[in-house]
């Protein structure tokens, strides 16, 4: 049993958005075109959102790293009409299943992070790269929805290796690809219930927050408000 | 076979005067075969766009982030408020014992079971991947309304079928011993009708149990539909009024595709004899009544979001309201609200040509409410995320198209198969209608005082409580 979970630190992050480049890189997400971003379809797992904060003219806005929030309670899970998406109860980890979906789209609308992603066309794969440009990660295909998967062949690999050396997940064995690029560090993974993990600590800070907690889905991504302190 | 080119009625034919309503089947019409080259062209058209989508990608239409539902998903819920013309009005009308449905019960229920199919094809239209459509019977997951929705329509189609074929035996069993052709179709589904009086008894047991049945269907049929939406926690979704608003909704839009198909009907067929102006008065009260509870519901849905003021909230009613759909949505309230209050509010213009040029204004006012409720959502989400537009494509529009040339092509169709107003309850009308209307109205005046009441026997008949052929 784990709760993997991410805290990202808003001190620290630059918006350099390496952690796009990563993942695209690592999830053979399809690189967009023009036409793709001006029809608003480009697929991205994970985004820099903007975040307006204060009243003209003490504004302020910060820029979110946004993935998929891997909720305790997903809303895009009860929705599904066929189990293409799922919960697992032992990692707490919100994942597809590609060959099962069948593009209704229910989910991207019931998702109030609107972080969910859909293939519109065949994705544009390099034709030098046919198998995309990691190949533990199969290449989606359209008319299916895609998401942020905490990079979960990571976590298998990760797990795989544990078991072969008959011992435990050791911490930081396993961490997604936008955390492994980030420069700054500003991006912590681990193991939300183990009290001694650095992203339970980070967690527990006081310029934590999760995104419209109100909602009580319970997102397993938590941001350090920029500032300090309080 | 002697009767083979029977051009007209023998004298003493059964049928007598209602032989108007058998001609489209037993007569060729060379009108018929251009209205059928005109509907296949349309969906053609439709067919076109709908393949070109399947090969290129959902990219081909409109949607976009985070706009993930279109005209289809409006479609959906339009068709399937459509459907609730039929099987619902004629069951309330028969339950209600209304006299004046014996004309138009038939009419309604084919624009039920036909409009279904459309209804749910346009989900199938809206799925990524059309080929794996079966998993929702295969996969399927009762949490997901979905899947409500799956199984409510599955039991509206099979039992407004029933309930279409049912009241439709004895007209069949007519056309198997008059019709001069498909003799060997009519024998097969009249089921060996003789019209003996036992048969009577179980038709009208028949037709009494589905029409109870078939209406708590119906309402369950909108109310997840709405469900759909309502389950959500988007902005303006996620509310308590949309199951009943829905209902009211897909009544309000079914009466008036009715009272559309009747017009046409009775021009196409020359039935002024029997769908009659009273027919178009009674059903445009009906549609009045609607539109005042249409507006009482969308009043209460807007008012209550407004005067909470939810940020996320007002900014999809903002949208509506003055915002991008303001067109869209104050189209919606002049076509669902305005123009058919004072059409139909009034005794004069509530003619056959009144209703008419007002249900058409309902119909399209009402494919704009389900505009009007799918689009802005998804397009404020609660994230500055995205924000997006929504403009279909010719895709979209050419399937909108190829659906409702499909639809009239069916219907169209029964009425070449079928007769498309009810024979045996017409005539049983012309019978029974006169003395069973004098005896309920008998039946409701006070009894006389028990001193004044004669020993044996008297004018005063018993109360009638059968309904139908009794």
């Amino acid at each position: 049993m784990a709760r993997w979970g991410m805290v990202i630190d808003l001190n620290r992050c630059t918006a350099c958005q390496g952690c796009i480049t990563a993942c695209h890189q690592e999830n053979n997400v399809p690189p967009s075109n023009p036409r793709l971003a001006g029809q608003n379809r480009s697929i991205r797992w994970i985004d820099m959102m903007p975040m307006y904060e204060g009243e003209y003219p003490h504004t302020a806005m910060s820029l979110l790293p946004m993935m998929c929030q891997h909720c305790e309670h997903p809303p895009c899970i009860k929705v599904c009409p066929v189990g293409a998406t799922f919960f697992s109860e032992e990692e707490g980890i919100v994942g597809q299943v590609y060959s099962r979906c069948i593009g209704c789209r229910y989910c991207t609308n019931a998702c109030p992070y609107t972080v969910r992603q859909f293939n519109w066309f065949e994705p544009d794969v390099p034709p030098t790269y046919p198998q995309g440009t990691n190949p533990d990660v199969s290449v989606r295909y359209k008319g299916i929805v895609e998401k942020c998967t905490f990079c979960n062949h990571r976590l298998m690999h990760a797990r795989d290796t544990a078991r072969a050396d008959n011992r435990n997940l050791l911490p930081g064995e396993f961490v997604p690809a936008c955390v492994e690029a980030c420069p700054t560090k500003a991006m912590v993974f681990g193991d939300l219930e183990d009290p001694q993990s650095e992203v339970a600590k980070q967690a527990r800070s006081k310029r934590a927050f999760r995104l419209m907690e109100d909602l009580g889905t319970e997102p397993k991504v938590y941001y350090l408000r920029e500032g300090r302190g309080q | 076979m002697n009767s083979h080119d029977k051009p007209m009625p023998r004298p003493n034919d059964p049928l007598g005067p209602d032989w108007v309503l058998v001609k489209p089947i037993v007569q060729s019409n060379p009108r018929f075969w251009f209205v059928v080259g005109v509907l296949l062209a349309g969906i053609a058209l439709g067919a076109t766009a709908y393949i070109h989508q399947v090969r290129t990608g959902l990219g081909v239409t409109g949607m976009n982030r985070p706009v993930y539902w279109g005209i289809y998903i409006i479609n959906f819920v339009f068709f399937i408020g459509i459907s609730h013309a039929g099987t619902l009005i004629s069951a309330i009308l028969r339950l209600a014992n209304a006299e004046w449905r014996r004309a138009i019960t038939r009419s309604a229920e084919v624009i039920t079971v036909m409009v279904i199919v459309f209804g749910v094809s346009n989900v199938i239209f809206d799925l990524g991947r059309p080929d794996r459509a079966v998993f929702v019977l295969t996969h399927g997951r009762l949490q997901s309304p979905l899947l409500w929705d799956v199984c409510s329509i599955s039991v509206y189609l099979t039992c407004s079928t029933i309930y279409l074929y049912l009241p439709l035996i004895p007209d069949i069993a007519i056309l198997r011993d008059q019709a001069n052709r498909r003799r060997w179709l009519y024998r097969i589904l009249a089921l060996g009708w003789q019209g003996t009086p036992r048969q009577y008894r179980i038709l009208e047991k028949g037709i009494g149990v589905l029409m109870v049945i078939v209406i708590p269907i119906a309402v369950s049929v909108h109310t997840v539909v709405s469900f759909v939406f309502a389950m959500t926690l988007q902005p303006m979704w996620h509310a308590a009024i949309f199951g009943p608003y829905f209902v009211v909704g897909a009544i309000f839009s079914g009466i008036a595709a009715l009272i559309i198909a009747m017009a046409i009907i009775r021009w196409a067929y020359h039935l002024e004899g029997y769908l009659k102006q009273i027919h178009f008065n009674y059903l445009g009260i009906l549609l009045l009544v609607m539109t005042l509870l249409w507006f009482y519901f969308t009043f209460a849905e807007y008012l209550t979001t407004w005067y909470g003021a939810e940020p996320v909230h007002m900014a999809v009613w903002w949208s509506k309201f003055s915002g991008r759909y303001a067109p869209q949505f104050w189209a919606m309230f002049c076509c669902c609200f305005v123009i058919p209050f004072v059409i139909l509010s009034r005794r004069q213009t509530r003619t056959v040509a009144g209703t008419v040029v007002a249900s058409i204004f309902i119909t399209i006012g009402m494919w704009l409410e389900r505009f009007v409720i799918v689009v802005p959502t998804v397009s404020n989400p609660r994230l500055p995320l995205d924000r997006g537009f929504y403009h279909p494509t010719w895709v979209e529009w050419s399937v909108l198209l190829g659906c409702f040339c499909f639809f009239i092509l069916l219907y169209v169709l029964f009425t070449r198969f079928f007769p498309i107003v009810s024979i045996w309850e017409i005539q049983e009308g012309r019978m029974n209608a006169t003395r069973e209307l004098t005896e309920r109205a008998q039946a409701y005046l006070p009894d006389p005082p028990p001193h004044e009441a004669p020993v044996h026997g008297s004018g005063i008949p018993a109360p009638a409580t059968g309904r139908g052929l009794a």
